[in-house]
């Protein structure tokens, strides 16, 4: 079997809103073919380099190892100049210019570190702070902020301009997820750029003008009230503390410190492959056991594997897309094609505020973390005696969206509220601090019983495609009746992996499976229809992407021929998520989905449907099976229509 | 905004963009015709305006909060707009000032009760030689007298009386 990428259905996939694409011009010709698409010479600081045409002088100097400042500049965004931290002389130029929206079109000889370079340089720093009112130690970004590092890189020693001493602005904390305290905002306009080409919400934008420019919502409400999906991606590229996730960890601290209370914390796939760097290590290396060891010392009762319910996810939504696909083929009911995941709460919210028509598709299963609070607080709680409303959920996500999913009204399927607290990756390795422990000197434990087994399908929910690629483990065995290691090398689904905004993928079903698998034999007759079925199916990441799949869906193209997509909210997929460490880039993030693949290679099992916890839960508890009554009553949820129009 | 005029506004946005193209350089004219026919720009208008364009709200919003000629609150019919720049200051803006806080009745950056008059602060209006100089809704005036401030109002009365008549009738 072979699954096929159509990257000529993908098409465009650069990330900027349709309205700021260049127009660009024909392509040169004649005597300006010579020069268009060229080599051009750069001298920095006496250094001689032949660069492409167009290139940066930002960009020409870090090929030479040359490092040029940066504030506003961020490797996922586009060129904004605004902060005039990156500034450089140009020979023959009166004024000192930007690097990083300078770009070279001519040999041009360029100076970074003059007197006049480090004076001016100096001088906007201490702008800045002439207006930043914040005390470093009592801020989150306290060794973590860009600013603090520039005034520390320039040799600050006194507030040449003076220094706010008071709080100008209330800080807005109505977010579940995103707290904004203008105080410390630097004007940067990274949010900006994240929140409108990255993720195409465009809930931050600058208002006002001059020395009354804010960042700000629409009419300047409070975050909670706009259209706002709390992914957090803002927090992750904000250079100081003028945006933060809703700390949970006091709450947390408190329900360990109480006797009363039975903690169980279940632990998402990313988180393990980010905490590393808040402890100093290189992006990528995976810390699962150490961190299990570093939770039971802080006081957890239990910890638990997301993956367990990740698996549980698997099983549900890949019945229920095997559902309709048999309602659609066989019975000829009206169906909603292409279905949806509904894993990526940021997204899901994006789908309710702009698409709310294509409600239907979205997957009705709850994410890993909603299904794993309801389990446990039912069936977790039954088994081991203990009364449900002793118990506390904590989760710990690479996810600020995840803070108010689990605060959305509908999810107390449990009778409680299934999950408490949701923490960031940052939020926790922060409590492993508290409580004295290096992470990376922890000797490595196992997760604990009863959801103890690592299977390899939950751990790669964390990286682009990797819900797809689970799923497809789990359907085309179901379907086929073959082990997926038959069917692809190593059982690793490749083609739906990778970075690229948008896949789209076409995979045939030539063989069906003679007997249907007990699990789901009461929900379909046989697998007939199948036979000779392709299916296809798209990946699409960063709500900008998403929002280019969903209307060319509107417009009846090739992706609304899908079957199934994955959708998240988040660039590179979880292991990108807003409650990840920061700083982010392309590159940090191909190291934690390296060191997510890297575990799933390693794990002894690898298929959703083959977890022996997910095949006892279905035995003891789910009786009725997937997409029964008790799962429907437990483990799926329903949306709400919210449109994007504000009072 | 009852709904009835949601949906006016609505067309009437819509009816800009098919002149002015989707593309976002046509959002400053809507705003501006807008602004021309309703005196502010509401908080629903914004975000159709938005929708129509394919940007988002909070973009439309920056603009209008960064020129000083599109408002989101209502201003009187004539805007009183004195430049408040270096050399009309010295061509004697102040005592031109306290006329038109007199005559007029309201301070800089009111609107008089009757919904006729605001007076504002402008910036270099481009007349440096000829200061002190006042704008009036689009009319500029230049080497503006204390004394001449009561005429200039009068003329703003008499012709608001003829555009009181043409809405009238319209
Ligand atoms: S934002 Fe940075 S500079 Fe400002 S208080 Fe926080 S750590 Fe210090
Ligand atoms: S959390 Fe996401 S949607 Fe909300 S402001 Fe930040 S980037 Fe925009
Ligand atoms: S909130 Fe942060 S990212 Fe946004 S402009 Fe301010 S400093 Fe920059
Ligand atoms: S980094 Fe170049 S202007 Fe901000
Ligand atoms: S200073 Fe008043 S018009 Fe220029």
């Amino acid at each position: 079997m072979s699954a096929e990428i159509r990257q000529d259905v993908v098409g465009d996939t650069s990330r900027a809103p349709v309205s700021q694409i260049p127009k660009l011009g024909k392509k040169a010709t004649g005597e300006a073919a010579g020069y268009i698409g060229g080599q051009v010479s750069a001298t920095i600081d006496g250094h001689e380099l032949k660069v492409p045409l167009g290139t940066t002088i930002l960009e020409a100097a870090k090929s030479m190892g040359i490092r040029i400042p940066t504030l506003c500049h961020h490797p996922d965004l586009c060129v904004a100049g605004v902060c005039r931290v990156c500034v450089v002389e140009v020979e023959g130029q009166r004024t000192l210019q930007a690097a990083c929206a300078y770009p070279i079109t001519a040999p041009i000889k360029v100076y970074t570190h003059t007197q006049k370079v480090r004076r001016a340089r100096r001088h906007v720093v201490d702008l800045l702070l002439s207006e930043h009112y914040g005390e470093c130690y009592t801020c989150v970004r306290n060794n973590n902020c860009e600013l603090q590092s520039l005034a520390k890189e320039f040799g600050v020693d006194f507030f040449r301009f003076g220094h706010v001493t008071e709080p100008r602005f209330e800080i807005d904390s109505s977010s579940y997820s995103v707290i904004r305290d203008p105080n410390k905002c630097v004007l940067c306009r990274r949010c900006v750029r994240t929140c409108i080409d990255v993720q195409e919400v465009g809930a931050l934008e600058a208002s006002g003008r001059s020395i009354g420019t804010r960042i700000s919502t629409y009419l300047d409400k409070p975050l909670g009230e706009v259209v706002c999906i709390n992914c957090g991606q803002c927090i992750n590229r904000c250079p100081t503390g003028a945006l933060h996730a809703k700390d949970a960890s006091d709450d947390v601290w408190r329900a360990i410190e109480d006797p009363t209370k039975h903690v169980v914390i279940q632990t998402a796939p990313s988180p393990r492959a980010g905490i590393g760097e808040c402890f100093g290590l290189p992006p990528g290396v995976p810390m699962t056991f150490q961190m299990n060891t570093a939770l039971r010392l802080a006081g957890f009762d239990k910890v638990f594997d997301t993956n367990f319910s990740a698996d549980l996810t698997i099983i549900e939504e890949g019945t229920e897309l095997l559902l309709r696909l048999y309602k659609a083929l066989v019975a000829k009911e009206p169906v909603a094609f292409p279905q949806f995941t509904s894993c990526s709460p940021g997204w899901v919210k994006f789908l309710e505020h702009f698409y709310p028509e294509y409600i239907p598709n979205l997957s009705s299963a709850k994410s890993p973390q909603q299904m794993f609070g309801a389990v446990i607080k039912t069936y977790y709680a039954q088994k081991t005696g203990i009364d449900p409303k002793d118990i506390v959920t904590v989760a710990l996500m690479p996810c600020s969206a995840k803070k108010f999913e689990c605060n959305r009204p509908e999810m107390d399927a449990s009778g409680f509220k299934d999950v408490d607290y949701g923490l960031t990756t940052r939020e926790l390795a922060q409590m492993i601090k508290e409580a004295g422990i290096h992470l990376p000197d922890m000797p490595k434990s196992d997760f604990d019983d009863p959801f103890g087994t690592r299977t390899g399908s939950g751990v790669i929910f964390g990286a682009m495609g990797g819900v797809m690629e689970a799923a497809l483990r789990t359907v085309l065995e179901l379907v086929t009746g073959k082990k997926v290691e038959n069917l692809f090398e190593n059982a690793n689904i490749v083609p739906v992996r990778g970075f690229d905004g948008v896949r789209y993928v076409e995979l045939p079903v030539t063989e069906v499976s003679p007997t249907v698998e007990p699990l789901i034999a009461h929900l379909v007759p046989n697998w007939d229809f199948l036979k000779g079925v392709t299916l296809k199916l798209a990946v699409a990441h960063g709500t900008a992407n998403a929002k280019k799949v969903l209307e060319d869906i509107k417009a009846g193209g090739p992706f609304s021929k899908c079957h199934f997509i994955e959708f998240m909210a988040c660039p590179g997929g979880c292991l990108g998520g807003g409650g990840q460490p920061i700083p982010t880039s392309p590159e940090i993030r191909a190291a934690r989905a390296k060191a997510i693949y890297d575990e799933d290679a390693a794990s002894e099992v690898r298929k959703s449907h083959e977890n022996p916890a997910v095949v006892e839960l279905y035995r003891e508890f789910l009786t009725d099976g997937p997409c029964g009554h008790v799962s429907h009553r437990l483990l799926h949820t329903h949306y709400t229509p919210r449109g994007k129009y504000i009072d | 905004m009852l709904v009835g005029q949601q949906q006016r506004l609505s067309d009437e946005i819509r009816g800009l963009v098919e002149r002015y193209g989707r593309q976002r350089n046509a959002l400053i004219p809507i705003l501006q015709e807008l602004h021309a026919a309703h005196a502010s720009i509401s908080d629903f208008a914004m975000q159709v305006v938005a929708d129509e364009l394919g940007i988002h709200p909070s973009e439309v919003y920056g603009v209008v909060t960064f020129y000083q000629f599109l408002r989101r609150e209502s201003q009187g019919r004539f805007v009183f707009r004195l430049c408040r720049t270096i050399s009309c200051d010295l061509a004697g803006k102040a005592r031109v000032a306290r006329q038109l806080e007199n005559d007029l009745g309201i301070g800089f950056g009111q609107t008089s009760a009757d919904g006729r008059f605001s007076l504002e602060w402008a910036s270099c209006l481009g007349m440096c030689d000829q200061g002190p100089a006042l704008l009036v809704n689009e009319k500029v005036y230049t080497r503006v007298t204390p004394e001449q401030v009561h005429q200039i109002i009068e003329e703003c009365k008499a012709t608001f009386g003829a555009h009181a008549r043409q809405v009238a009738h319209a």
